[in-house]
């Protein structure tokens, strides 16, 4: 199978759908040519389908995600480019209050069918408002739903699903999953929402892991392998709907649970699903539940603090050994 | 400002028309003075905030919109929904929390919305629709209509972000978009002229390049002539306006706010110029209306009202269950598909 960058991929998925359904249009800031896209996401994108539906905005988070709801709530199929996820505070009221509730207080008679593409993440020493990880935000308003991908193939199936959905999604990119490259098959094909992918299979422990996460949780599987130690990667992909159904089933497999995620640990993705976890198959568990998440701190600047934070390959490893060794 | 006994009638509008403003601004004053009956019964829960005073703003408005051009409301809503075509049963239904009701009581007075008729929902959030409504003015231009839509809010809302910024939008983008500002004087308690050190708001259109009109918020006539100027305008493509109504809201923020802050002597003078009371007399000035079409209407808008009530009461309840129902359209709250 040809092999494509995930920002590729994700060009490819708004292309297909632009051509597909003549509703559907971006919108957001810089996204036009010759920019691009702060990621080069949409770039080539406006010369092909015009500034009309490649829509290039002021610096106006409010104002233009509010558009892309009344765009949606009156027949259209906006996917707002959110540059980064730490600008969503400007925007916050028409997220939390009007993108997220309209269908409920109408009764059920309006639907939202708006995809939210944001980034997020630390790695490139962006500092606080640059390079949080704020899915718990969306995961904790009912409304949204929350897709993440972490491999070029996921990126383009989950976005085109996305952009077909009737409500509100947050798709969350990594800003250093862009480049990766993985296999992409030619022909179209899309993933449904609430399917988890498990990238690793395993007996020892299981280890749920999103976004880039996943990338340092395959690599720390090919470490402990060579020590004979077989980690089950499980990706949910989306958090909402969550696949609890894999995940248990892994779960019971291994005996053995790890959250892996990039965010801070307090009330983040993790708690969830391991108060999800806890509750669900508690009688398969047998060694404590363990979470490794960043620190509760804001994303720091200097590279050496952010790597301190990150959760990488070298850190899933040591704890999936203590684990498996009874040392926790 | 309406001059006593010196208007001839409008010739661009015809007399049923005109009557049927009267009939509209009566049917919202009487749903709002049997809501707040009932709220301070505690058949209605929640929080009302009423618009007596401010229906010449909605229905001069509405009456120059057609069945598929779009409004925006705010939490004093309940004017603007029924000016745009809600029926009052259904809307006394949703504050009474039956399956009747627009929103099947998932909503109440806040957030009454009918999809059916451009009625894009009233909001709790202060400015909260400003932001949603240039999306709707891009979603008519992108899909080639002629539709038109109107974003109403209060002059509290102009203070905050959204309103600039949906400003800004509607004219970068020159989008059939009419904002109108209801300005009752006051935002909770605070006085409009304290929130601002410029309270000219048309001043404010003007820094975005939009036309603009001020207009009195007690004159339906008036408030109808401007909008449909403005509306004319947005359909040939001709932009957006912001149109200011001064207006009055005569019994405070919410039902139980003594409205203490409100002089008395302020509130004789806009009650003296009463909207309801100013149709009324003109449409028989103008020979449109005898005293006893006059009462004959009022008796037609009680009866509908008293009606509505009944219709409401005699809904069955929402299921408590039904709370979790409706908030996605292609999942269940557990995320199973539907």
């Amino acid at each position: 199978m040809r092999e494509i960058t995930y920002k590729e991929a994700l060009k490819e998925a708004l292309r297909e759908e632009l051509k597909r359904d003549e509703r559907v249009f971006l919108m957001g800031e810089d996204i036009a040519d010759p920019f691009g896209g702060a990621y080069k996401v949409t770039l080539g994108l406006s010369p092909e389908f015009g500034t009309e539906r490649v829509i290039q905005t002021p610096i106006s988070e409010l104002g233009t995600v509010g558009a892309c709801i009344g765009a949606a709530l009156t027949g259209m199929r906006p996917v707002f480019d959110m540059m980064y996820i730490d600008f969503v505070g400007m925007a916050m009221d028409q997220i939390l209050n009007q993108a997220a509730k309209i269908r409920y207080m109408s009764g059920g008679q309006a639907q939202v069918p708006m995809v939210l593409r944001t980034q997020g993440g630390m790695g490139r020493s962006s500092a606080a408002h640059h390079a949080q990880s704020l899915e718990a935000f969306f995961l904790h308003i009912p409304g949204w739903l929350v897709a993440m991908p972490s491999t070029p193939y996921d990126a383009k199936g989950l976005l085109k699903t996305a952009i077909r959905l009737n409500d509100p999604v947050a798709f969350i990119e990594h800003k250093l999953l862009y480049n990766n490259k993985g296999p992409v098959p030619e022909e179209e094909y899309t993933i449904p929402f609430g399917v988890a992918d498990v990238k690793r299979e395993g007996d020892a422990c299981t280890v749920v892991a999103i976004s880039k996460t996943v990338e340092f949780a395959l690599k720390a599987a090919d470490t402990l392998a060579q020590e004979g130690i077989h980690i089950e990667v499980v990706d949910p992909r989306t958090l909402f709907p969550l696949d609890m159904e894999t995940i248990i089933q892994s779960v019971k497999k291994t005996g053995k649970l790890l959250v892996a995620h990039e965010a801070v640990e307090r009330g983040g993705f993790g708690a969830e699903l391991v108060a999800r976890v806890a509750s669900e198959a508690f009688g398969y568990v047998d060694a404590p539940i363990q979470r490794l998440c960043a620190p509760n701190t804001p994303p720091p600047f200097a590279r050496q603090m952010e790597d301190f934070e990150i959760v990488n390959d070298v850190k899933i490893a040591d704890r999936v050994r203590k684990l498996v060794r009874g040392e926790l | 400002m309406s001059k006593k006994s010196q208007s001839s009638a409008p010739k661009d509008l015809t007399r049923e028309q005109l009557i049927a403003m009267f009939r509209r601004m009566l049917l919202i004053r009487g749903f709002e003075a049997r809501a707040k009956q009932y709220f301070e019964a505690r058949e209605i829960a929640g929080f009302l905030h009423l618009s007596v005073g401010q229906e010449a703003v909605s229905v001069g408005a509405c009456s120059a919109l057609r069945k598929d051009d779009y409004i925006t409301s705010t939490h004093r809503g309940h004017g603007d929904v029924i000016a745009k075509g809600c029926e009052p049963k259904f809307a006394f239904a949703e504050l009474f929390g039956r399956t009747t009701g627009y929103c099947k009581g998932k909503g109440g007075s806040m957030h009454i919305a009918d999809f059916s008729q451009g009625i894009i929902g009233a909001t709790g959030i202060v400015s909260g629709a400003l932001p949603t409504a240039p999306g709707i003015g891009l979603s008519i231009k992108m899909r080639k209509t002629d539709q038109v839509a109107v974003c109403f809010f209060g002059d509290g809302a102009t203070a905050e972000g959204g309103f600039h910024e949906a400003m800004n939008l509607a004219s970068l983008w020159q989008i059939p978009l009419i904002f109108v500002c209801a300005n009752n004087l006051y935002g909770l308690t605070q006085p409009w002229e304290k929130t601002a050190y410029q309270c000219e708001l048309p001043r404010r259109a003007a820094t975005y390049n939009m036309a603009s009109a001020c207009v009195d918020g007690m004159d339906v006539v008036a408030v109808n002539q401007a909008v449909r100027d403005a509306v004319a305008r947005a359909r040939k493509g001709g932009g957006p306006t912001f149109i200011e109504a001064k207006t009055y809201r005569y019994w405070g923020h919410y039902v139980g706010d003594p409205g203490t802050y409100m002089p008395e002597e302020e509130q004789k003078e806009w009650r003296a110029r009463d909207a309801i009371d100013s149709i009324s007399r003109r449409l028989q000035e103008w020979g449109y209306t005898t005293p006893e079409e006059d009462q004959h209407i009022r008796a037609d808008v009680d009866a509908e009202l008293d009606a509505g009530i009944e219709f409401a009461k005699q809904s069955p309840l929402a299921e408590p269950e039904s709370a979790l129902t409706d908030v996605y359209s292609e999942f269940d709250v557990w995320g199973n598909p539907l």
